[in-house]
């Protein structure tokens, strides 16, 4: 099964309270979804110069400091690291591709889960309510956001195959559903040199929207490519920085329903996770169509 | 006429649905209201007694599924599977029903004002199924038996593999399935559509402003030509 959320919010005023619209939405899929949970964050963005890391360590007693300090002693550069339970955000204006190699050599237990300049990912195992009570998603701010409570059908239950997956900087993508050629499209991919980090459907997915976006597509262009060539069933929702987006397999085998509101635009598997929004009598609540491409900007 | 209200705000959907399964003899002539479903799922199914319920908004999966008997009216949306397997009845959605509406639905009517998703009326075995708007691919797959009428248009694939059921169609269609034809329509084929449309609220919509269309039969039979096979 797996559930899905977005909540991208129009009106300024209600951006200091995104985590707490959200939280009952993510809740609110716990049945789809009762296995792991993740939040992919987009927020005030960092300096031009700057970067911010999302870090994955496993467990809560991770010494956090120690590996602030190694990388300004390293690399004789400033970084903030802000721990959170399981993660940290670390910031710095060093190049992505330098961060990586470094992490790679010293802190090779550690997973990186997204490296942008708005977006933070949070993503564990445990029910919707216990992963966001371990990060405090209900005091988030920011301007919209991604979400996804998953239960397992293809690949292991752990932190890295939890959603979301990036491809990209401030670029993620959440999936209900399963992709029947995964494997044949990790095998195409890995040849034109992208890299997996999990054997899980979606991350194929996201990398094969990726390659196509290295490939010189735009996101639409890219997606019309993937109705093509990803063969299973989904419902894909990517956050990008200043955009939500949404697809539906030509077969409508996954569920999503979107509420148009003046004040915000969201977007779940099912009504029961928009219920409680405000004012969303007035929304315009309508389901979306296989096949065709929903954008909605900030 | 008593009528009883219930809040699945503060009522388990469970109570409720018990308290709708009880002896039909107390509970004839009920009105029911149901406030806040909230797309709760299975709302109001396994219905057997002369009810009238409302649903004060959004339903979630399966709503008044396998109903006898009792009228339903879905103020807002429906999820999957709205009637499905119904039996008598009638269930009417003012808004717009996701996928699968009316799934093998034996008898009784439901009427979807809006536009309704993929797969609606999917192994209709007898029940009518009135439309206001549009319904996506693979609708009537299988019909056996009953009627189906789509005021707005069809998406892909429309009545693939159709027995006898019949389906009319006021705007486009795609495409049509497999076995899937052109029908002319009779007087009484006219008639049974006529009635419909006055039954669902469309008493001032041309019922000649309809295409019908059926089963070619071509799937019914065994085929000569694949005689060799054996």
């Amino acid at each position: 099964m797996c559930g899905i959320v977005g909540l991208l919010v129009r009106n300024p005023k209600m951006r200091d309270s995104i985590g707490e619209l959200m939280l009952p939405m993510l809740i609110g899929m716990t049945e789809r979804g009762p296995d792991s949970a993740g939040l992919a964050m987009f927020g005030e963005p960092v300096s031009s110069d700057q970067r911010k890391f999302s870090l994955y360590s496993g467990t809560p007693d991770f010494n956090w400091t120690k590996l602030g300090h190694d990388f300004e002693k390293h690399l004789s550069i400033k970084a903030k690291v802000e721990p959170k339970a399981n993660h940290a955000v670390l910031t710095t204006n060093l190049e992505p591709a330098t961060v990586k190699s470094w992490l790679k050599e010293h802190y090779p237990q550690l997973h990186l889960l997204s490296v942008g300049q708005l977006m933070d990912i949070y993503k564990d195992v445990g029910t919707p309510a216990q992963v966001a009570e371990r990060y405090d998603f209900k005091n988030f701010k920011g301007t919209h956001l991604v979400g996804h409570t998953r239960m397992a059908t293809e690949s292991a239950i752990t932190p890295a195959h939890a959603h979301p997956f990036t491809a990209g900087e401030d670029w993620c993508l959440v999936h209900n559903g399963s992709l029947s050629n995964a494997n044949s499209l990790r095998r195409k991919l890995e040849y034109q040199g992208i890299e997996f980090e999990t054997d899980n459907d979606t991350e194929a997915a996201c990398r094969y929207l990726q390659w196509r976006m290295r490939e010189g597509d735009d996101l639409e262009t890219a997606l019309h490519h993937g109705f093509e060539e990803l063969d299973g069933f989904y419902t894909l929702l990517m956050g990008t920085r200043n955009q939500l987006a949404l697809v539906r397999d030509p077969f409508g085998c996954k569920p999503a329903i979107i509420a148009e509101h003046d004040d915000y635009v969201a977007i779940a598997s099912e009504f029961r996770s928009l219920a409680h929004l405000p004012d969303i009598k007035n929304a315009k609540v309508f389901e979306p169509s296989p096949m065709e491409m929903y954008v909605w900007k900030l | 006429m008593e009528t009883l209200k219930f809040d699945l705000d503060t009522k388990p959907l469970r109570e409720v649905n018990q308290f709708l399964h009880g002896d039909a003899s107390s509970l004839n002539g009920k009105v029911i209201v149901i406030e806040n479903p909230n797309g709760a799922h299975n709302i109001a199914v396994g219905l057997k007694a002369e009810l009238d319920i409302t649903i004060k908004g959004h339903a979630g999966y399966y709503a008044a599924g396998m109903n006898q008997i009792a009228k339903v009216t879905i103020e807002g949306s429906a999820g999957s599977g709205v009637a499905e397997n119904m039996m008598s009845g009638v269930v009417h959605v003012k808004g717009f029903a996701s996928n699968a509406a009316a799934a093998t639905a034996n008898g009784g009517l439901l009427i979807i004002d809006g536009d309704a998703g993929l797969r609606t009326a999917i192994a209709l075995k007898g029940a009518d199924v009135v439309v206001g708007g549009s319904v996506g691919s693979f609708s009537a797959f299988m019909a056996q038996a009953g009627n189906f009428v789509i005021l707005g248009d069809a998406g892909e694939g429309l009545g693939d593999s159709i027995y006898e059921a019949k389906i009319f169609v006021r705007g486009k269609v795609k495409s049509l399935g497999a076995d899937c034809e052109k029908k002319t329509t009779s007087a009484e084929d006219r008639q049974i559509l006529a009635d419909l449309l006055v039954k669902a609220g469309h008493a001032n919509v041309n019922p000649d402003s309809f295409q019908q269309y059926g089963s070619a039969r071509t799937l019914y039979h065994f085929h000569v030509d694949n005689a060799g096979a054996y």
